[in-house]
């Protein structure tokens, strides 16, 4: 068209992969972080929910009935964004749908049942406050935690189909002509990838409500309001926190023996052998890391509990089959591993403190630490999803299809990435604006018991 | 009955259920759009908000789930429609965000201002997301979308029939969603909202009868299959349809407030059944059939378990939450 014309960048039709992989990797990043409050809010709010209805404790409750209206702000977000993101696939991806569409369409017709009960169940929960029983009202949300789990599993299985594809027949052709559903479900990399995906979910929620409060107690507002806004969400991340460092140490075990390409970009590998270097942070160069702090045998260790074990560098990866931007990769992975492994730290100390005097931390590092955990492990999140999509180029369907040949050919990605940039931008801003002057007003009007009585008896002439 | 035709009737049950659904939603959209300023239209605009709040985010769903099912069930269609018809897609994908996302917002954002910008952002995008879908069905109808794809991204849909259709589809769910606000202010007491809505009601199904009227000759001239169809296998559901939409009129000019609901529903689920006897066999008229397309056996008989599924859990689930929804149990706070 005579008008994107003019965008220099829209000229090169080649340059629609870029643009595509540009506008496909900021929705995924921005929808993944909704998507997270989405599967795991739920538990969270409800066992603030539980608490308060075991114990008539007035502040849990008053913390569950917040946390479910602002959750009924970020699911909207999320909904429309991964709305957004089933267009993308037809959009920017037509030719990976058109052919293996019939293939791993099963895991997201799955997801869209666990979807809609989520949607159903979380408006009955939200909006059901003033009006059901109390523990009827409690029932009514423990559906969302279940299909918040279950349509986790199955948009990730999706994605660990991507990278470990099987379950299909093709013909001389290259089209399915079978199809094996449960194959396709539960693929190699269905068990860690979703794990790690549904324990990565759980602390970004938790980490980042439990952020929130952190913030306000810094800021003197020491009530039991903030003491339990902080302890619920941040010892449910905390005691995730450890079980995740253990499956991602076995995710990554995985990868290097079914996806060696990807796994020796992230860790630097250039050479196939044996007593490989374990190499933290600096840049890959062909000739090697630089800058890094290298760690002798360690990645032989880590990856088959021996010095000994071999493990294949990229010299032993066909020019053409190896993924892109070696040191994005691996710095991406380094920061998720440093960023997990200092929430273990953070949950240890938290654990620590707990036995000993049945309290968190008093100290006002410990206080500093939790507000920047909320994003520390958003950060992670990215950088996980990073080294999961970076390092599995270039293919799009792992050995079977390349990401080029998927591309649309359509005109005009650039300008609608630019589009999308400005509107989630947009977004960002007044999604945080919005919870942020929420807070403001609950703040300001305080737990005030008369507004609105949870459980409550029926007011005349509505709300 | 062939497990692609299986398949097929599924997407349609999903499309129906989005388009009486969602499309109401977006209807209630357009009459915020249209309620004037912000004190004369506080009292629409509120009817509005109470009707749409617990059950917009479950009636969005359809759309998620008709395209999963068109692209597992007919990935060659999907991406036929999805490389051709980017632009209007584009657009309609970008009113579906800024539409959601401004009627949350505009319950919880602070001060007049930003209420009105982001209730703005969503009456708007109710008007756009229709009509842009919209033209997608009109150029689908057409027979504008070739079988191998990438297409003519603007010629294929800046036709009379797509937009058309386009007007259509937003005007009708206007229909809709005065009929059930009709219902919804009349549970609340509302006397003058009723009054308000039956008016509009009204309005709405007259030019939606004029439109489907001028759609017919269009239709006769650039979708001659569908129109032919539409006029022998599909004459009973339109017959239907007009009974129907003849009966909504009478009664909202007798004040009859009883049967309204299902017949404007009747009304629409027979034009939208009368277009897929009018398609059939074909996914895209006339060059795709509903078997070419089909994924393989597996697949489809995966669809229809997952529907069978979802029948079983999720209607019931529905039906639980619009029941609550019309007791007044579930409400929007403030």
């Amino acid at each position: 068209m005579p008008l994107l014309d003019l965008l220099p960048l829209a000229a090169e039709s080649s340059s629609n992969l870029l643009a595509a992989r540009n506008q496909m990797a900021f929705t995924l990043g921005f929808h993944i972080v909704f998507a997270c409050l989405g599967v795991a809010l739920p538990a969270i709010i409800l066992t603030a929910n539980y608490l308060a209805l075991k114990r008539g404790d007035e502040a849990a409750m008053e913390l569950a009935r917040r946390w479910s209206k602002a959750m009924a702000v970020t699911f909207a977000v999320g909904a429309v964004s991964g709305t957004l993101l089933s267009f993308e696939f037809g959009l920017l991806w037509p030719e990976f749908m058109d052919r293996f569409g019939a293939a791993f369409g099963v895991a997201f017709a799955i997801e869209g049942i666990f979807f809609f009960l989520e949607a159903i169940f979380l408006a009955v929960y939200i909006y059901g406050w003033k009006r059901l029983s109390g523990w009827a009202h409690f029932w009514s949300g423990v559906p969302m935690v279940i299909t918040g789990i279950g349509g986790a599993f199955s948009v990730v299985a999706a994605n660990a189909w991507m990278n470990q594809p099987q379950g299909f027949t093709l013909d001389a052709a290259g089209k399915v002509v079978d199809v094996e559903p449960l194959q396709v479900l539960f693929n190699p990399a269905t068990g860690y990838e979703v794990a790690h995906m549904l324990l990565a979910a759980y602390m970004v929620a938790g980490f980042l409500v439990a952020s929130i409060y952190a913030v306000g107690m810094l800021k003197g507002r020491r009530d039991r309001v903030h003491r339990l806004g902080l302890l619920i969400p941040l010892t449910i991340a905390c005691l995730v926190t450890p079980i995740q460092l253990f499956v991602g140490d076995i995710a990554a075990r995985e990868i290097a023996s079914d996806q060696p390409a990807k796994f020796a970009a992230m860790e630097c590998i250039q050479t196939t052998g044996t007593h490989q270097e374990e190499y933290v942070g600096g840049i890959c160069t062909e000739d090697g890391p630089k800058w890094g702090v290298g760690i002798p045998d360690l990645n032989s260790f880590l990856v088959g509990w021996s010095a000994d074990t071999k493990v294949i560098g990229l010299n032993d990866i066909p020019d053409d089959e190896e993924p892109p931007a070696h040191t994005l990769l691996h710095l991406s992975f380094d920061t998720m591993v440093g960023i997990g492994s200092g929430l273990f730290l953070l949950a240890v100390w938290l654990g620590l403190s707990w036995w000993k005097r049945r309290d968190f931390p008093q100290t006002p590092w410990f206080l500093r630490i939790v507000s920047v955990s909320g994003v520390g492990a958003i950060v992670a999140l990215w950088c996980g999803w990073i080294v999961t999509e970076v390092g599995r180029q270039p293919w799009i369907v792992n050995g079977y299809m390349r990401t080029s040949e998927a591309v649309t050919k359509a005109d005009g990605i650039w300008f609608t990435f630019a589009l999308v940039m400005a509107i989630y931008a947009a977004l960002t801003v007044i999604t945080i604006g919005v919870l942020r002057s929420m807070s403001r007003r609950w703040r300001e009007s305080g737990a005030d018991p008369e507004a609105d009585v949870p459980y409550g008896p029926r007011e005349e002439g509505g709300a | 009955m062939s497990l692609p035709d299986a398949a097929a009737i599924i997407l349609w049950v999903g499309i129906t259920f989005y388009a009486l659904f969602g499309g109401a939603d977006f209807g209630g959209g357009f009459w915020d759009l249209v309620a004037g300023g912000s004190e004369r239209g506080e009292r629409p605009r509120a009817t509005i908000q109470r009707s749409l709040t617990p059950v917009w985010e479950a009636n969005h769903v359809w759309l998620i789930f008709c395209l999963v099912v068109l692209w597992t069930a007919f990935p060659e269609a999907f991406a036929a429609v999805m490389t051709t018809l980017y632009v209007p897609l584009t657009v309609a994908a970008f009113g579906i965000i800024l539409r959601g996302s401004g009627f949350a917002f505009r319950k919880s954002i602070e001060g007049l201002s930003g209420r009105r910008a982001a209730g703005a952002t969503f009456a708007i995008s109710s008007l756009l997301t229709p009509f842009f879908m919209g033209t997608v069905v009109g150029a689908i109808a057409a027979g504008n979308v070739p079988v191998e794809g990438n297409g003519d991204a603007f010629s294929s849909w800046l036709q009379p029939l797509p937009l058309l259709v386009g007007a259509i589809f937003v005007v009708s769910g206007a229909y809709l969603a005065a009929v059930f606000l009709v219902g919804d202010a009349r549970r609340a007491g509302e006397e003058d909202m009723q009054r308000y809505f039956e008016r509009r009601a009204l309005g709405a199904a007259l030019v939606a009868g004029a439109l489907a009227v001028i759609g017919l000759f269009v239709l006769e001239s650039e979708a001659s299959y569908v129109f032919d169809r539409l006029v022998s296998e599909g004459l009973p559901l339109v017959g239907l349809s007009l009974l129907c939409g003849a009966a909504v009129v009478l009664a909202l000019l007798r004040g009859w407030r009883r049967p309204l609901r299902p017949l404007a529903g009747g009304a629409f689920v027979a034009v939208i059944w009368g277009w897929g006897v009018a398609q059939f066999p074909y996914l895209l008229p006339t060059s795709l059939r509903i078997d070419q397309a089909a994924a393989p056996d597996a697949t489809l008989t995966t669809v229809l378990i997952v529907f069978g599924v979802a029948a079983v859990l999720v209607l019931p689930s529905l039906f639980l939450l619009f029941t609550l929804a019309q007791k007044d149990i579930l409400e929007s706070e403030h």
